[in-house]
């Protein structure tokens, strides 16, 4: 054997890579699992694998900039007197004050109302400033109940009974005592500095028989006024689509594995729950099943970047999305501005993930007051609006490529799928074949 | 006095009436008759109103009720009393689950018996129950006070904050991090207070034993593991 016989470069393990070492190691390290903010951050089939097929011979399209193309949606036409009315199909998803701090929380409400559509509370009750900058505020009914009560539920537009989100279905929530700040502990009803626990279910009912006499009450207290929104995270999306809609709903939300959350452990966010894409077509299904397809309005969430993420969950048969993550990154989470402070962290700008901390030196997922005045709620709402109007933008340009005067006349007709995994969840077919995996039965 | 007979009136009409009520009327006294165990029955009441309610109710009853005085002669469906901000709820009958469930304020007096879960996330909320409270009474309580002149079931005050807990009889067991407690002058006079509010006779607060919260999972803390 000679010594210089060629040697093979060192090989890491795909089962065991860099990600799964570091964690094992500070597993060891603490004796704790590993608690962060955000959705998956592992790759899963999304909207990313599906493309418009656009117009051709046998499609018309229509001109850009010239030829209308409707954005408006009327959410809880179902059964409340007063439905919401919105500009856009994009709207903000339920994010708490007390994980967000308040100028964010302003910010969301600002951006939200120039664009036309509504925000939403979040874990933790309705504050005076985000009412009072929302046009439209969709108020969270949460297991908690933090800062439930009679007066807020009225001066609401829209009523969201939370049962699950996308990040952590079938989980609760966690604050860690580091942002009970006095207000947040005041509004919740808890001693300042406390682990603060949301609970993972409601605590005065159960089961989807329950939940139509739950929703009858909060109708009566409400005088049949607000729509009533039911949430549910993407475990199962046909089953829970048709409870909701059978409990009495006037919108569904579901909200796939992408979406995000304030504080979860890693585990959860990463093993539970299905993603946005495998989520859409059963809800659209048992909607369909039930005849009340576009009669209760179904909102996807989950992962939502781009016009294009938009129209393709209205293609598929959403009737409008709801965007958190991509919201705050349009208001300054995770920029690159102040990646110096990220490294202190040690982090980067676009990996920031402890928001549980409440150090987030771009002052939004934090209640730290020095922190939190570094968000301009102005400025940051203006941002948000901008990012609003270019996904709508988008939406209406493919749209219009399609043949479409209205983005919800998109269809799935207009899509097809670059992987099987993608033609299956999405029931479109794979590109340049006519067939999807469970077509025809094969 | 106006009168609702739920046999022929729709729910509807009757918390329209009372959540119609203006400011200063003189006819604040309302009277349901047949409520045959309807849900949702007198919810969401802000006024000081006094409704009196003649049968057994199901599940809600006089929810978020902010400010009025229901009385329920006949038994109470889960939910009664749900997140009360102000006032009064008297139940003459037993109480189903959730008695209570997240209220902020306001008395909840159930003269006979409650189920499980009774205080579930109480917020504040005053509860007196005369007869005993089934299992996982008072879970996750924040602030209030429960009192219980009977018995209460397992798991009493599970992963309980701040809510005060006064049971009379036997308490089955304890859930996480509750224990009980020394009875000082001031909870004494606090218990004294909320019997008499309860029209509770011949029964003195030191038959009664405190439990509260041990404040040991305050803090998420690894060594506390198997206690979650």
């Amino acid at each position: 054997m000679s010594d210089h016989n060629p040697r093979t470069p060192p090989r890491k393990s795909m089962t065991f890579d860099d990600n799964t070492l570091a964690e094992i190691r500070r597993a060891a390290a603490t004796g704790i699992y590993d608690i962060r903010g955000g959705g998956t951050k592992r790759k899963v089939p999304h909207f990313d694998d599906l493309l418009f097929l656009g117009a051709s011979i046998s499609r018309y399209p229509l001109e850009g900039y010239r030829e209308r193309c409707d954005t408006t949606v009327v959410l809880g036409t179902r059964f409340a007197k007063k439905p919401i009315e919105l500009k856009i199909p994009i709207t903000i998803a339920g994010m708490s004050f007390g994980a967000l701090s308040g100028n964010a929380k302003e910010a969301l409400g600002r951006g939200a109302t120039l664009a036309g559509t509504s925000t939403t509370t979040g874990d933790g009750g309705m504050t005076d400033e985000e009412r009072g900058h929302s046009e439209k505020l969709v108020y969270q009914y949460l297991p908690s109940r933090y800062g439930m009560n009679p007066t807020d539920l009225r001066r609401a537009d829209a009523i969201e009974i939370v049962i699950g989100q996308g990040a952590k279905p079938g989980g609760g929530g966690m604050l860690l005592g580091q942002k009970i700040s006095a207000r947040v502990a005041q509004m919740r009803n808890l001693p300042q500095g406390i682990d603060q626990r949301s609970a993972c279910r409601h605590p005065d009912w159960t089961g989807p028989d329950d939940l139509e006499i739950k929703i009858l009450e909060i109708r009566e207290i409400t005088d049949w006024e607000k729509p009533i929104y039911v949430k549910v995270g993407g475990a199962r999306p046909y089953y829970d689509t048709a409870l909701a809609v059978k409990a009495g709903a006037d919108v569904v939300v579901l909200d796939g594995m992408q979406g995000g959350t304030a504080a979860t452990q890693d585990v959860f966010i990463e093993n539970v729950g299905m993603p946005t894409l495998a989520c859409l077509r059963p809800a659209v299904q048992a909607l369909q099943d039930l005849g009340m397809h576009r009669k209760v309005q179904l909102v996807i969430s989950g992962g939502i970047r781009c016009g294009a993420d938009v129209a393709k969950a209205l293609a598929l048969g959403a009737d409008a999305v709801s965007i958190g993550t991509a919201a705050l990154v349009a208001i300054g989470d995770n920029d690159p501005r102040w990646e110096d402070e990220y490294r202190k962290l040690g982090t980067t700008a676009g990996a920031y993930d402890d928001w549980h901390e409440g150090r987030d030196p771009a002052g939004i997922t934090t209640q730290d007051p020095i922190l939190a005045q570094r968000l301009d709620p102005a400025l940051a709402g203006r941002r948000l609006a901008n990012y609003l109007k270019v996904m709508t933008l988008e939406a209406q340009t493919i749209a219009r490529a399609c043949g479409k005067s209205r983005l919800h006349n998109l269809e799935p007709e207009d899509l097809c799928a670059l992987t099987m995994e993608a033609a299956a969840m999405a029931q479109v077919p794979l590109a340049g074949t006519n067939w999807y995996p469970g077509k025809n039965s094969f | 006095m106006p009168v609702f007979d739920l046999s022929q009136t729709p729910l509807r009409a009757l918390n329209s009436a009372l959540h119609g009520i203006e400011h200063g009327a003189n006819d604040t006294l309302f009277e349901i008759t047949n409520p045959r165990g309807s849900h949702a029955v007198a919810v969401g009441i802000d006024r000081p109103v006094n409704v009196e309610v003649h049968g057994s109710v199901g599940y809600y009853c006089a929810g978020m009720n902010d400010g009025g005085t229901v009385t329920i002669h006949g038994s109470a469906g889960p939910g009664i009393a749900e997140n009360m901000m102000s006032g009064t709820v008297i139940v003459e009958g037993d109480a189903s689950q959730y008695a209570g469930a997240t209220g902020r304020g306001g008395l909840l007096v159930i003269k006979g018996n409650a189920a499980s879960r009774c205080g579930i996330s109480m917020k504040g909320i005053d509860i007196v129950v005369h007869g005993s409270i089934g299992h996982m009474s008072a879970f996750m309580g924040q602030s209030g006070h429960l009192v219980v002149l009977g018995d209460a079931g397992d798991a009493l005050g599970d992963s309980l904050y701040e809510a005060k807990l006064f049971v009379r009889g036997q308490v089955k067991s304890l859930g996480a991090d509750c224990i009980e407690k020394a009875m000082r002058l001031e909870h004494l006079e606090a218990l004294a207070v909320l019997l008499e509010k309860a029209g509770v006779i011949g029964v003195k607060p030191d038959e009664f034993k405190r439990y509260g919260s041990a404040r040991k999972l305050y803090n998420f803390h690894i060594d506390n593991a198997e206690a979650y």
